[in-house]
């Protein structure tokens, strides 16, 4: 039990915080990011753009059933094959907000045709432009709908970023492993305290997303 | 690209085998543990509702990475000795358990509860009420989301890279740098890896459509 305490010491704790930091740092900017550009997408492939939204929809289809690890090893080990090159920060951004991307905007396109097509209709017969229909009338509804499936995939997006040691990317994981490395003994003090850390942040987000869910239930 | 997967068949095709055999494992293994979970989450005694809830939110959310390595560095130093291939299924099989639970869960609960009472009315035990009458109504709505964790976890496989597991990804990871060709090795084996999840996610929207009018 003493190793145990001696694992967890200040200078220890305080370092996986700061990975801990890292990891939060990356999971917000890339949801920020696949956010705006998976909704984007999502509404391109409900729309039915002749022409555009097939490919579209392809392309989401090819990045949701690659794994996110051969995404992350592509951006950041082979892009620079073809000359671009990245930093560790925004390869694991780049890599994550792609993936994130398409697995959001599928959740858009089913919360978007979730909501009755009748809405549409009696917004255009009121008068309003369609894209005046789909800002005010349609997209509200569906967020209302689409807030448990899309917290649930930005959980699994701070799961993630624990793929991104494999770079080395000096996230929680990273610094956990190198505590560890220094003495063995302080192996399973750091899995706890990664378990501990990674539940306690998924956690909250999921208790919290169940009472915006409840509070914004029509 | 081409001179990629022809030269390297030979590894790719290795890697492409363990993807499979930990895929198929790993889905046997959460299916018979996701399903004793779900079934411990609606049960009737309080403390074995706990007990599976716990456990459900507990490996839900807390990364795959981290329960794999649990298996690949804390299990053989201070219990066991596993390869790195076991290590990763059994990570695999813990992790993909809960969501499986998850979605059981929310089957048997979408099944209407005066069917439980009606079995159980007409004198059947819980047990059988369970097994003869709510779960086979269930399994037609399970089935379509438990395809899309067997196609996550074909995805999720691919932490046995990190495990030297030799699965597809690991294969990859050594062509990549024998042949310093990092950009194409990285496509052909996206490219096994589509081969295997896309024609089982276009299965299961069918079946999702199909099963929705029925």
């Amino acid at each position: 039990m003493n190793t145990f305490f001696d694992a967890i010491s200040w200078v220890n704790f305080k370092y996986l915080l700061e990975g801990m930091g890292v990891t939060l740092e990356v999971s917000i900017i890339s949801i920020a990011i696949s956010f705006v550009l998976g909704t984007f997408l999502g509404i391109i492939r409900y729309v039915n753009i002749k022409g555009l939204s097939p490919i579209v929809g392809f392309i989401i289809d090819i990045i949701r059933n690659l794994p996110l690890m051969l995404i992350l090893f592509f951006s950041y080990f082979g892009l620079p094959e073809v000359g671009v090159r990245l930093n560790v920060v925004t390869a694991t951004v780049i890599a994550l907000s792609v993936f994130e991307a398409a697995m959001i905007a599928e959740i858009v396109r089913s919360g978007i045709s979730a909501v009755a097509k009748g809405q549409m209709e009696a917004a255009r017969s009121n008068g309003m432009t369609y894209a005046q229909a789909m800002y005010h009338i349609i997209l509200p509804q569906a967020l209302r709908k689409m807030i448990p499936p899309l917290v649930s995939q930005f959980i699994s997006l701070i799961k993630d970023t624990s793929l991104a040691t494999i770079i080395l990317l000096p996230e929680l994981t990273y610094h956990a492993q190198i505590i560890y490395g220094q003495n063995v003994n302080y192996m399973i003090p750091m899995y706890v305290m990664l378990a501990l850390l990674y539940f306690v942040v998924n956690y909250a987000l999921s208790v919290a997303s169940r009472v915006i869910a409840k509070k914004l239930a029509i | 690209m081409f001179d990629i997967l022809t030269n390297n068949w030979g590894l790719l095709s290795t890697g492409w085998g363990y993807t499979i055999m930990c895929s198929v494992l790993a889905l046997i293994g959460s299916c018979v543990l996701g399903t004793l979970f779900a079934l411990m989450e609606i049960s009737p005694y309080k403390w074995v509702a706990t007990i599976g809830r716990v456990y459900v939110e507990v490996v839900r959310n807390i990364p795959l990475l981290v329960i794999t390595m649990v298996f690949y560095l804390v299990i053989p130093k201070y219990v066991v000795a596993i390869n790195g291939f076991t290590a990763g299924t059994i990570g695999l099989t813990i992790y993909t358990s809960a969501f499986i639970a998850e979605t059981v869960r929310a089957g048997i609960e979408a099944i209407a509860k005066g069917q439980m009472e009606g079995a159980r009315s007409v004198g059947l035990t819980y047990s059988q009420a369970m097994t003869q009458i709510v779960f086979p109504q269930a399994i037609k709505i399970i089935i379509p989301p438990l395809g899309n964790q067997f196609i996550n976890l074909v995805k999720n496989s691919s932490v046995l890279a990190f495990t030297s597991g030799f699965d597809l990804m690991y294969q990859g990871k050594i062509i990549a740098s024998t042949t310093l060709d990092t950009f194409s090795s990285y496509l052909a084996v996206g490219l096994l890896y589509l081969v295997l999840t896309l024609p089982l996610s276009y299965l299961m929207r069918y079946l999702e459509k199909r099963w929705q009018t029925a």
